[in-house]
């Protein structure tokens, strides 16, 4: 059974991706996307409720393994997967109309996207290491052509920088992988159980701390060079920027948070190994150079998109960082920030994606009076905006809120300095949003209604998780939290 | 200390002296040569890995890299130059004497780094990672130094070399679906490099990288 | 009293003596011949160093007047600098009675001393060109010792010894080893051997183009018997040279300790590997271009660097 609902999460975006390299030219090709999204969004629904109800699940001869942690991040991927792919649909519409895509490059896009999802997935869901780090690098393959797809010098040059850091980073990844293996065969004994997580996390204990504490060194570098953490990060901003907006939207929203969920799982047979704090703190100093460094730059962006990848950068540090704290509380805001970030990120990046085509430059200084031309648009960048920065009641708040308590009683000496990033990005950001949205506009119309339900639903959502957090989800969260050790 | 293992050993030096070699090479050809005979002294080394402990995927992973890494991957790239028509002469950004000092550095930082493994496995491997990771780090540094995009990618493809010679040799093979896996995607990887060759090509008239330093936080 | 063993130590030590003296001469003779065929011609014959020497010895020194005696005398402590070196390397036995005397290390020395004079005699008439060789040897030489050192070590890493004897002793009359390292080792003593003894691609022996000669510059100035025991001691280098190379990594077919029966067999292996030195040298020659002066020290340094890397992969595998 769990097999069945597995292969349907996994062979709907396969199927997918076929389909739309087929009839990717095609005027419903959009429309295809999306119904395939949804149709894998289904199937992450059915699967997170059987393993609510009945806990972790291995599929396929242990290959794959569900369990409440990776599942949370399943839905969360099918969910913005979906409705980016409905924001997409009249986006990339307009841009075809503005004449800077082509069809062929639609179907590239359709094709793509899927198989993207597909890669993801996987990632997510796969008990062996080494596939994960073999999804890892096909996620990343089907999104680099999608961020040169407008052909442009800096589009190619972002994608350029993308394929060789992210090549180069995934290649130390799979080192890691091999010592990780090389460590497990002397344990498990050679062959293919050696490389799973399930049979890794029974064993933890007595894998070589040595071997595993460079293993990890290595698989926190490769898989945070795709998390986008300081310093790996300079590809991060300019595959944003460059890229179309709904690839902009994905990678931020969700393949950070697949390659954080790859760094997890190792952190997890690490402590199990090591007995110490070497991965946390480690993880914990990472993550606070991204939040400053980030925070840093995030003040000095002229570019809209730019901008809020520097504050993905910064978000996902946070995460890191929580994650590197470790304890309960710690872990359990670290995943509801993963789950409201990737929700405000993708909001924001739509209701960017509008305004920027709305003004026809992604140059801040030329965005004026987005609340003139289209109030929706404007409210739409103004609420995430205020979202992202852990405004109350939206749920970045809560999560930050809790992070931050955490750092105080665990990390005394942290806290002032996540709290002046914080408030130094605050300034950076709202500075600069808020004459967007306000102000005399020079935008024109769009020949295309945007789509900007999914804008509000993902703030919508934000803004419940933020208000009231339903038990069977904290529930969930905390179970989540307790696998991973914390 | 058995005749496989000393084969293997020595192989494992001719991986690590190729690395060097690429390092120095100011050819694009020659570089490519090299790449191709890297492979073949991996695939020797994992089909010797593959008698030595009687794994019989490892047959497999020895064939497919003697398929893939010797004549396929090669082959493209020749390809490649010839129809991108760059045959000319690698420019590097230090000059190569202090770039084989840095890739001594990075050797002597490897084995350092692999000495407590080689210490700890009392079979085949030891030794075998320190190897491995310092063709990585040597590959990495290729493409760090060199300005031209195929170069550039000769050193990924020479990266990912010395971490499957990693996991054949210092680690009698992942299992096979990993090695598949790494294989697939090593292939597109190359194709989708071709493919920028082009789009770099047609944009900035030139495969040189340092056209692409626009993108910059000022 | 002395046993028969050390009596027939000391009867081989000289026949070794002799040996190389004599032989040396030949090789180089040999290498030119093997160059020449490989370059489709017909070669002066391997007898030609020796028609050469005789003839220089034959004519009168011409000297300059302004030339010290240190100019004299250069020619006869080079020959005895690389007749000393040549004889003590264990090339037939390993037990040989001057052969502790065979220090790695003190043969780096000896080469060195011959160096500083016949660089001095160079710049003793005081032309330009003698100055310039002796400028350009000192170059390539300051690059090449510490490469050639580097190798050394490696060896006597594996062996436990700076003395070769100990050396050959190790790698020859043990059980088999293959060692990844000295194979490194190997590689950067070729491109010493050919930076040292003046051979393509450094400097080439055949020419005197004043723009790339190195040792042919510095010995411009000499005549007749002391030209003779220039080029002699030139031989006698390479031969040397030659011969460390074979003690170093091929020294199988070396005659044990004691074991004076295994002698014959010994100088018949030796002499099959200096012809196919010879003949390798000789072919590397023909496959490698003239490499300007200013990449020699890029080329020493490979030979450096493959030195170091082997000595850091004999300490990482142990072998």
């Amino acid at each position: 059974m769990i097999d069945l609902q597995l292969m349907a999460l996994l062979l709907t975006p396969l199927l997918g991706g076929l389909l739309l390299a087929v009839f990717g030219s095609r005027s419903w090709a959009a429309e295809l996307n999306s119904l395939m999204s949804f149709c894998t969004f289904i199937a992450a629904v059915v699967l997170t409720m059987r393993v609510i109800d009945s806990g972790p699940q291995v599929a396929f001869n242990e290959q794959f393994f569900i369990d409440q942690f990776n599942v949370f991040l399943v839905a969360l991927t099918a969910f913005v997967a979906f409705t980016t792919s409905l924001f997409s649909r009249p986006y990339m519409r307009i841009e075809q109309h503005h004449g800077k895509l082509s069809t062929q490059m639609l179907h590239l896009y359709y094709s793509m996207y899927q198989l993207f999802t597909l890669a993801m997935l996987t990632a997510l869901t796969s008990n062996n290491m080494g596939i994960i780090w073999v999804a890892m690098e096909a996620a990343t393959l089907t999104t680099v052509l999608l961020v040169s797809l407008y052909r442009t010098p800096a589009s190619i040059e972002a994608a350029w920088k993308y394929f060789i850091l992210c090549g180069v980073g995934i290649a130390l990844a799979l080192f890691g992988t091999i010592l990780l293996y090389f460590a497990a065969e002397r344990v498990l004994g050679e062959g293919g159980t050696a490389l799973l997580w399930t049979h890794l996390n029974q064993v933890k204990g007595g894998l070589e701390p040595t071997v595993l504490k460079l293993a990890f060194v290595f698989l926190l570098v490769g898989y945070g060079t795709k998390i986008g953490l300081v310093p790996l990060h300079s590809w991060l901003p300019d595959a944003h920027a460059e890229g179309p907006t709904p690839v902009s939207a994905v990678l931020s929203g969700l393949l950070l948070n697949v390659a954080l969920c790859a760094v997890m799982r190792s952190k997890v047979l690490v402590d199990g190994s090591l007995g110490t704090h070497f991965a946390g703190n480690l993880m914990m100093g990472f993550g606070l150079l991204s939040v400053v460094v980030a925070a840093l730059f995030l003040s000095r962006q002229k570019d809209i998109k730019r901008m809020f990848a520097y504050s993905s950068i910064e978000h996902m540090g946070l995460v890191t960082f929580a994650f590197g704290m470790g304890g309960p509380v710690a872990t359990f805001a670290a995943m509801l920030h993963m789950t409201v970030h990737s929700l405000t990120k993708s909001a924001i990046f739509f209701a960017v994606g509008h305004a920027v085509q709305k003004a026809g430059t992604q140059q801040m200084e030329n965005i004026r009076g987005m609340m003139q031309v289209s109030p929706t648009v404007g409210w739409g960048l103004m609420l995430g905006t205020l979202a992202i920065l852990g405004m109350p009641p939206f749920g970045i708040f809560a999560s930050e809120f809790l992070i931050i308590t955490t750092a105080m009683h665990d990390y005394p000496w942290t806290t002032p300095i996540l709290l002046i990033a914080l408030g130094i990005a605050f300034a950076a950001i709202f500075g600069k949003v808020q004459p967007i949205v306000f102000g005399e506009t020079t935008a024109h119309r769009l020949p295309h209604q945007p789509a900007l339900i999914p804008v509000f639903a993902h703030l919508l959502l934000v803004l419940i998780l933020g208000l009231y957090m339903p038990p069977y989800l904290a529930d969930w969260y905390r179970q989540a939290a307790a696998l991973l050790g914390g | 200390m058995t005749y496989t293992i000393q084969i293997i050993n020595m192989l494992a030096s001719m991986l690590l002296l190729i690395a060097f070699a690429m390092l120095s090479q100011r050819r694009i050809l020659s570089l490519i040569n090299l790449f191709a005979w890297q492979g073949l002294v991996l695939s020797l080394s994992t089909f010797v890995v593959a008698y030595s402990t009687d794994q019989h995927h490892l047959y497999y992973s020895a064939g497919l890299t003697l398929l893939l890494k010797v004549l396929v991957l090669p082959w493209l790239l020749h390809r490649l130059i010839r129809k991108l028509n760059v045959r000319w002469d690698v420019e590097t950004l230090i000059n190569i004497p202090t770039t084989m000092l840095v890739g001594i550095g990075l050797v002597i930082f490897a084995f350092n780094l692999a000495a407590p493994i080689s210490q700890l496995s009392e079979s085949i491997t030891r030794g075998l990672i320190g190897i491995a990771l310092a063709s990585v780090l040597l590959s990495l540094l290729m493409m760090l130094t060199r300005r031209k995009a195929v170069p550039q990618v000769v050193g990924f493809l020479a990266m990912e070399n010395g971490l499957f010679f990693a996991a054949t040799s210092a680690t009698h093979g992942m299992p096979l679906v990993v090695e598949l896996g790494i294989a697939l995607d090593v292939l597109v990887a190359t194709f989708i490099f071709g493919i920028f060759f082009f789009q770099i090509r047609e944009t900035f008239d030139s495969l040189d990288i340092s056209n692409m330093e626009k993108l910059k936080d000022d | 009293m002395m046993t028969t063993d050390q009596r027939l130590g000391i009867l081989f030590q000289l026949y070794q003596s002799l040996l190389v003296v004599l032989l040396a001469p030949l090789l180089t003779g040999w290498v030119n011949q093997c160059r020449a065929w490989l370059q489709n011609r017909t070669g002066p014959g391997l007898m030609q160093p020796y028609r050469t020497l005789r003839k220089l010895f034959h004519k009168d020194a011409v000297m300059a007047y302004n030339a010290s005696p240190l100019f004299r005398v250069t020619p006869y402590i080079l020959f005895g600098c690389m007749w000393l070196a040549a004889a003590i390397i264990p090339i037939i036995a390993v037990d040989l009675p001057f052969s502790p005397a065979a220090d790695v290390i003190a043969l780096v020395g000896v080469f060195a001393l011959a160096r500083v004079f016949i660089a001095l005699a160079a710049m003793d008439i005081g032309t330009a060109f003698g100055t310039l060789g002796a400028r350009r040897e000192m170059l390539v030489s300051f690059l090449a010792e510490p490469a050639l050192l580097m190798v050394f070590f490696t060896a006597s890493l594996i062996s436990h010894s700076t003395q070769l004897p100990r050396i050959v002793e190790a790698l020859a009359h043990h059980q088999f080893v293959l060692y990844p390292s000295l194979a490194f080792a190997g590689l950067a003593f070729v491109i010493v051997l050919l930076a040292e003894n003046a051979r393509i691609p450094v400097d080439n022996p055949g020419t005197h183009l004043e723009l790339t000669m190195i040792h042919e510059a510095m010995i411009l100035e000499y005549s007749a018997r002391h030209l003779a025991l220039v080029e002699w001691a030139s031989s006698l280098k390479l031969f040397a040279y030659i011969a460390i190379g074979i003690a170093l990594f091929v020294p199988y077919g070396i005659a044990e300790v004691g074991n004076w029966g295994a002698l014959p067999q010994a100088i018949i292996a030796l002499l099959v590997k200096l012809t196919l030195a010879g003949a390798a040298l000789a072919l590397l020659e023909a496959l490698l271009a003239k490499m300007r002066i200013f990449r020699a020290p890029e080329f020493l340094g490979t030979a450096f660097l493959l030195a170091v890397l082997g000595l850091l992969i004999h300490f990482l595998l142990g072998a």
